[in-house]
């Protein structure tokens, strides 16, 4: 348990951090540092399993058809790892408490810190591949919020983003090398994966899935090409450059690499990759820094520089490269975390990070001058300091390559060139900084030695350094042994760690180094002079102006696409429709099924022939709208018959129904309109159109036909055979609607009633004056409501309402129900209103169609709730009925109240729609304002 | 009986889709109701074609697929609810624009771009 709990408690610390911000900055920080200690003690009692070699696993299911599992694991790599992570973590903290500045936001900042660090953990510690990619992720959002953590600057928040899409762009890479690995593998697990070395590296998918893995170490890293967005991250606070970018979340590429070591390392490719983008990366990580006045950006671009000499480290594929890469490791990681701390004092005390103003500090901070010059001496590489070992090592182990010919020379070269400018930068560092004269024109002056304990991370950091420079065994002998033997999977080679081992030909370099470090350094001005003549990439200009790129791409797609015409929009919709399904039906062609065709009667031929002419002559027509609206209604009449013919009298009556209150409203819509429409289109235009109309036409004959001859089978027996048992009626149609599918109707209905509102409330304080007459010449007429409409409507009302309450009682047994019932009703209360003119009838209506709309949802829920009461579920009736059937008849009874609650809202959502249409002419108006209608 | 009613299927989706892609909101929304048409005739035919047997237990030896019929019942509610909203939305569209293009032009504004001259045409 105790491994998923140090990974577990800086999450938990983050989310308890902000309530101590209430006792002040430094309740805040104890609190934060408690995680960290109690993550501390829970690790030692395993060292001795790992001293001896073993790992402890600690592991819980999670997905396991996924492969992904809680799976957490510890050896000497992660040991090493996560104390880093821990002690370097505790120490930030404690120097961030004096870092930041009163009015800054320090609950947020020690939160996400906290976070980070659990996410930093996660990455270490997983013992499942798929579990470390979500740390992984999670260290990028993290980084990403605290290197913006200062929102206010612009520089703050483009450093973060580009981090995040180039750290977050590589993420995507390792997840999909790490999907293959788990592919060749067949888990996730890195015991699996660890032992089955031989077995990825003979897989033809090997190169592939160490492209991708690799791009994910190398930009998480820094490596050249991608180097780019550290610099530029170094807009966060201090503290966090001294966490994340010295020793923490740019050390997790690194920890890749060596994680992964024995399942992908050992093989040309990775050789050729690893070594030369280190190469590449130390060299020019060493050079650039030279050039920087920024004193952050020095750091930034020698953190750069020492990433790139611990990945061509571990791309040489010796064993012995390997254990100096992570001696590197520890010794980066103290003397660049110190030495960004202590560039944070100065800033933090002159105002600027300037070295060409900030000069001469030693004698105002002596103090913190110390400590940055052992730091720094320890990142050129002198003796008796920590840099210098892992550096002769690296020396060492450049000139034991296996390259032929000239190529022998390339990486002690490259090797002692990358020493002379880390000399000359740290010189510049020394130098510049704290000697040089007199500060120039300081923000803040004259500075001074920061509070006591601000002093306190580095001094122990710069302790480390001495300590591991002159007693290297006592010191990290045991840790370094157990990681190296992680990373090596238990073939640790001999290796001494000495403090000199003699003249030999790495010392010499070293000593080459220093010299040519020091000549450059004096020699500074001409170098300058060289330096400037070229023009400097700047790598966020080319990623800003890549982006902004994309974005004007994105941005014009979506202009060209989404132009704001609707006629546009269809005939896209509709054409790719027919590029959707054209091969499959023209593939499949003009099919008959088994069941092949059977014979016409005439009624239904001529019926269907009048269907197609009608519905042809609405086009022809269109544009004198009322004929066409008349001949919509026939195609619409003949629907209905259709329905009836084909054995489906509920669909007939409600087709019915709805045709009549639809051509209503059209008609009534029409009264506002034009009405006829203007010749627009083109020739073209009606010939292209004609060609899709005839294309979709086709299509869809094509495919209703192959449908209707082929045998089939449905779910529906079910629904017959329980209809009466079940259900209680023997009308299966509306029995479904009410019963065995009533949560659809219950949606359907809401749908309706939001329409309707959606009317109401579109329609609100609109006024539209219709044209004087028709459009056609002919005034409307002046008898508004004809005495014989009114004479018949007004006794047809009581009758139709009767005929409602009828087809709604017999509905669960009989063609009818709540729809069609509402359907009736609704229509004719609007022949009322047709005859007799809104004032009229609205005097006689003294409810409000949105009470009867929220009446009948509310029935139709209640009816639905009401056997939860049972202890059934919500809107079942069916089973009640078998089991107790006393109970069984009331549920007939609850299947009638949401009928019934159909029945309203169905009459209340078609009234309101009408209604508000209706009042939009004026004399209509006036009177129904104040009936508030 | 099958190609019949498939050709008829076809008319009304031809017709609607024409119609669809017209300039005006009122030929739109009778081409939206033919287009509904066509689509719950489509529906509906997926429990086949049968003939005098209804879904009401007892009335006949053999039933149809009831299933179809209680999504096509509910397909016609929702497609007025649709037409209705519509209906209004063109409505709106003429209240504010004074004009009942689909594209939502106001009244005698020239055409602002190559691009829209093409899709109104003339």
């Amino acid at each position: 348990m105790s491994l998923p709990l140090v990974v577990l408690l800086p999450f938990l610390g983050a989310i308890a951090a902000p309530f101590f911000a209430q006792g002040g900055r430094t309740a805040i920080a104890i609190a934060s540092s408690v995680p960290a200690l109690v993550a501390l003690a829970a690790l030692f009692p395993h060292w001795s399993v790992l001293a001896a070699g073993g790992t402890v696993l600690d592991s819980y299911e999670w997905l396991p058809i996924l492969g992904l599992s809680f799976s957490f694991r510890l050896d000497g790599l992660a040991l090493l790892f996560a104390l880093l992570i821990l002690v370097i973590g505790l120490l930030v903290i404690i120097y961030a408490h004096y870092y930041l500045k009163a009015h800054e936001n320090v609950a947020k900042f020690y939160s996400l810190l906290l976070c980070f660090k659990g996410s930093m953990l996660g990455i270490v510690l997983s013992g499942n591949l798929l579990l470390m990619l979500i740390f992984w992720e999670l260290t990028s959002l993290t980084s990403f919020l605290l290197i913006s953590f200062w929102t206010h600057k612009q520089d703050a928040r483009r450093g973060a983003r580009m981090a995040l899409a180039v750290t977050g762009g590589g993420g995507l890479a390792l997840m999909a090398g790490i999907l293959i690995i788990g592919n060749i593998v067949g888990s996730f697990e890195l015991d699996d994966v660890l032992a089955a070395g031989d077995q990825i590296k003979a897989h033809a998918w090997y190169p592939v899935a160490l492209t991708l893995i690799l791009l994910g170490a190398f930009t998480k890293s820094a490596q050249f090409p991608f180097h780019f967005w550290l610099p530029h991250a170094m807009q966060a606070p201090t503290p966090v450059s001294a966490y994340l970018h010295s020793a923490t979340m740019v050390k997790a590429g690194i920890f890749l690499m060596a994680r992964l070591y024995p399942a992908l390392a050992g093989t040309e490719q990775w050789f050729y990759m690893v070594s030369f983008t280190g190469m590449a990366t130390l060299l020019l990580g060493a050079y650039i820094a030279m050039f920087k006045h920024d004193l952050k950006g020095l750091l930034a671009y020698s953190t750069v520089s020492h990433l790139g000499l611990i990945t061509l480290l571990l791309g040489m594929g010796t064993q012995l490269a390997a254990v100096a890469a992570i001696f590197h490791v520890i010794n980066h990681a103290t003397f660049k975390a110190s030495l960004f701390m202590a560039a944070g004092i100065i800033d933090h005390e002159t105002g600027t990070r300037d070295m060409r103003r900030i000069n001469g500090l030693w004698r105002y901070m002596p103090h913190t001058a110390t400590l940055a010059m052992v730091a720094a001496a320890s990142m050129a590489g002198v003796p008796l300091l920590n840099g210098f070992l892992s550096k002769e090592m690296f020396f060492a182990e450049s000139l034991q390559l296996n390259l032929t010919g000239l190529w022998a020379w390339v990486p002690p070269i490259v090797a002692t060139l990358a020493g002379v400018f880390a000399v000359a930068y740290s010189a510049r560092f020394i130098h510049d900084v704290f000697f040089n004269g007199k500060p120039v024109d300081l923000p803040k002056f004259p500075p001074h030695e920061p509070p006591r304990y601000m002093k306190f991370p580095v001094e122990i950091l710069v302790f480390a350094c001495v300590m591991v420079g002159v007693f290297p065994t006592i010191s990290v002998g045991p840790l370094l042994y157990s990681a190296a033997s992680a990373t090596l999977g238990g073939n640790v080679p001999d290796y001494q760690l000495a403090v000199v081992h003699g003249f030999n030909l790495p010392l010499l370099m070293s000593f080459m180094a220093f010299l040519g470090g020091l000549l450059m350094y004096s020699q500074r001005e001409r170098f300058f002079n060289f330096h400037a003549r070229f023009k400097e990439v700047d790598g966020k200009a080319v990623f800003e102006n890549l982006v902004s790129k994309f974005v004007n791409q994105a941005n014009q797609f979506t202009g060209w696409l989404e132009n704001g015409s609707l006629q546009r929009y269809a005939i896209l919709l509709v054409v790719s429709v027919i590029a959707v399904t054209a091969y499959p039906l023209a593939t499949n062609g003009f099919h008959i099924g088994e069941n092949g065709l059977s014979t016409i009667d005439w009624p239904t031929g001529i019926a269907a022939c009048v269907l197609m002419v009608c519905a042809l002559a609405t086009v022809v027509w269109h544009r004198e709208r009322f004929y066409a609206l008349v001949l919509l209604s026939v195609v619409g009449l003949i629907v209905a018959l259709t329905f009836a013919r084909f054995s489906a009298p509920d669909l007939a009556m409600t087709q019915l129904s709805v045709e009549v209150v639809t051509i209503v409203l059209l008609m009534l819509a029409l009264y506002y309109m034009p009405s006829w429409t203007p010749m627009e289109s083109s020739r073209t235009q009606r010939i292209r159109d004609i060609l899709i109309a005839l294309a979709v036409g086709t299509g869809m004959t094509v495919i209703t036909l192959a449908m209707l001859t082929q045998p089939f089978s449905s779910i529906s027996d079910f629904f017959l055979e329980n209809s009466k048992p079940g259900g209680g009626g023997t009308n299966v149609v509306n029995v479904i609607l009410v019963d065995f599918r009533g949560f659809d109707t219950l949606g359907e209905i809401t749908v309706l009633a939001i329409a309707a509102l959606g009317i109401y409330a579109m329609l609100k304080n609109v006024a539209l004056t219709p044209p004087p007459g028709d459009g056609l010449g002919h005034a409307w007429t002046r008898d508004h409501y004809p005495l014989m409409l009114r004479q018949i409507a007004r006794p047809m009302l009581p009758l139709a309402l009767m005929v409602s309450a009828y087809i709604f009682l017999r509905g669960h047994n009989m063609p009818g129900g709540g729809f069609i019932a509402g359907l009736i009703t609704s229509v004719a209360l609007i022949l009322q209103y047709i005859a007799s003119g809104m004032i009229w009838t609205q005097d006689r209506i003294s409810f409000r169609y949105h009470n009867v709309i929220g009446l009948g949802l509310l029935f139709a829920t209640i009816a639905g709730a009401g056997s939860l009461a049972f202890g059934y579920p919500f809107l079942t009736t069916a089973f009640g009925y078998i089991n107790w059937p006393v109970v069984g008849k009331f549920e007939v009874a609850s299947a009638l109240v949401f009928d019934l609650g159909v029945y309203m809202a169905v009459i209340g959502a078609t009234l309101l729609a009408l209604v508000s249409i209706g009042r939009l002419s004026p004399h209509s108006a006036i009177k129904s304002k104040q009936e508030g209608v | 009986m099958e190609l019949l009613f498939a050709l008829v299927i076809g008319a009304l989706t031809a017709s609607g889709v024409y119609l669809l892609l017209r300039a005006r909101t009122f030929p739109v929304i009778m081409g939206l109701t033919l287009l509904s048409y066509g689509v719950n005739l489509f529906l509906f035919a997926s429990g086949r074609l049968a003939t005098g047997q209804q879904p009401v237990i007892g009335t006949s030896a053999n039933y149809t697929d009831p299933l179809p019929q209680a999504l096509v019942l509910t397909a016609i509610v929702i497609g007025f609810a649709m037409t209705a909203f519509l209906v209004v939305l063109s409505l709106r569209n003429l209240a504010d624009n004074n004009n009942d293009h689909v594209d939502g032009k106001r009244e005698k504004a020239p055409p602002s771009s190559k691009q829209e001259r093409e899709v109104t045409g003339k």
